[in-house]
């Protein structure tokens, strides 16, 4: 993580993955969740949360679907405060260690 | 797994690896150890308050006492200018981590390995890679790193140790200019280059690719098509955006 060779291409930043959210989210679930298996609201496909296309934008983080691009998560986080939209989201799978 | 918070690091020494990157040594009270491939979130806080944060992946081995990440210079970025250009030995910033999951791997995966990386995104995988020379050794791996030139080469003396290893095969391609004498790879790393250095998929390895988004979904696509399945291929796009406030 770090980075690109297209640093100014467009105001839009290019998208990242879910591993870079993964201090987010791991701040608002308190597990990690890279590893946890999403299914598409919109196309059914199932992936784990580090393969979806994350894109920080200045009011917040959208992780899209990498097959059909639908909104998946969007997460704010700040000190003392969080907000999650899971709307996206059909299901969500996770292995808890024991 | 407890849950994340901000500790505070302090650099201890600043080596220069090319003229736009660094790698900085740190000492992290507290730290609980990290995964070969994870990475970090640093905080920096201006004197107004103001607050910047960016990831940047761990490249030491998690048996090693200092804490290393690999810093690339964005020229207009809001923390990689401080920590490749200002950033002192005693300085002290905010981090937490060890964060995630997915783009790790540890000697229980086994292999074959096969570990691609362009410009910096060699940053975890010298972490597999110094994993995997202490505690690993035996894991048949292959490493294709793709650089513009031959000075943007990250981690060049540890390139050359890990070369003598003669279950390790390490493959350098150059994008931009090559020197006459060059005997690697010229060129962006496509199916063909591919064909030539990965591991045939019917030999079922397990593969890493880390760099800029467009290289990473390229690789990532000419490797299925090479009939690796894709939850065989862990990916990590890195770039300016990796902001997770």
């Amino acid at each position: 993580m770090n980075t690109s060779d297209d640093a100014n291409a467009s105001r839009v930043p290019a998208a990242l993955d879910g591993n870079a959210a993964a201090g987010l989210l791991q701040q608002i679930f308190a597990i990690d969740m890279t590893m946890a298996q999403i299914t598409c609201g919109g196309c059914q496909s199932v992936q784990p949360l580090a393969a979806l296309r994350l894109y920080g934008l200045p009011m917040g983080n959208i992780l899209r679907c990498p097959r059909c691009e639908s909104t998946l998560i969007r997460a704010v986080a700040r000190d003392r405060e969080c907000w999650l939209d899971l709307r996206g989201v059909a299901a969500l799978h996770l292995r808890l260690s024991s | 797994m407890p849950r994340l918070s901000w500790r505070t690091a302090e650099i201890v020494a600043v080596h220069r690896e090319t003229a736009h990157a660094r790698r900085l040594a740190l000492r992290v009270e507290g730290w609980p150890g990290h995964d070969a491939g994870q990475h970090v979130d640093v905080r920096l806080t201006a004197a107004d308050g103001y607050q910047a944060q960016r990831s940047y992946s761990v490249s030491s081995a998690p048996a090693t006492p200092e804490l290393e990440l690999l810093v690339d210079c964005v020229p207009d970025g809001e923390v990689s200018p401080y920590l490749t250009r200002e950033a002192r030995v005693g300085d002290r910033f905010e981090l937490r981590g060890p964060i995630g999951g997915y783009f790790v791997w540890t000697a229980a995966y086994g292999g074959p390995l096969l570990l691609i990386a362009g410009g910096s995104g060699i940053a975890p995988l010298a972490s597999i890679l110094a994993y995997r020379a202490a505690a690993a050794r035996g894991i048949v791996t292959r490493l294709l790193y793709s650089v513009r030139t031959a000075e943007d080469i990250i981690f060049k003396e540890r390139l050359q140790s890990w070369k003598k290893d003669p279950a390790l095969a390490i493959t350098l391609t150059l994008t931009r200019s090559a020197p006459p004498d060059w005997n690697g790879y010229r060129g962006r790393i496509d199916a063909a280059m591919l064909r030539e250095v990965a591991f045939a998929a019917a030999e079922a390895p397990l593969a890493y690719v880390c760099g800029p988004t467009a290289m990473v979904e390229h690789v990532a696509d000419a490797l299925v098509s090479l009939g690796y399945p894709a939850g065989r291929v862990r990916t990590e796009r890195f770039g300016p955006s990796g902001e997770s406030t």
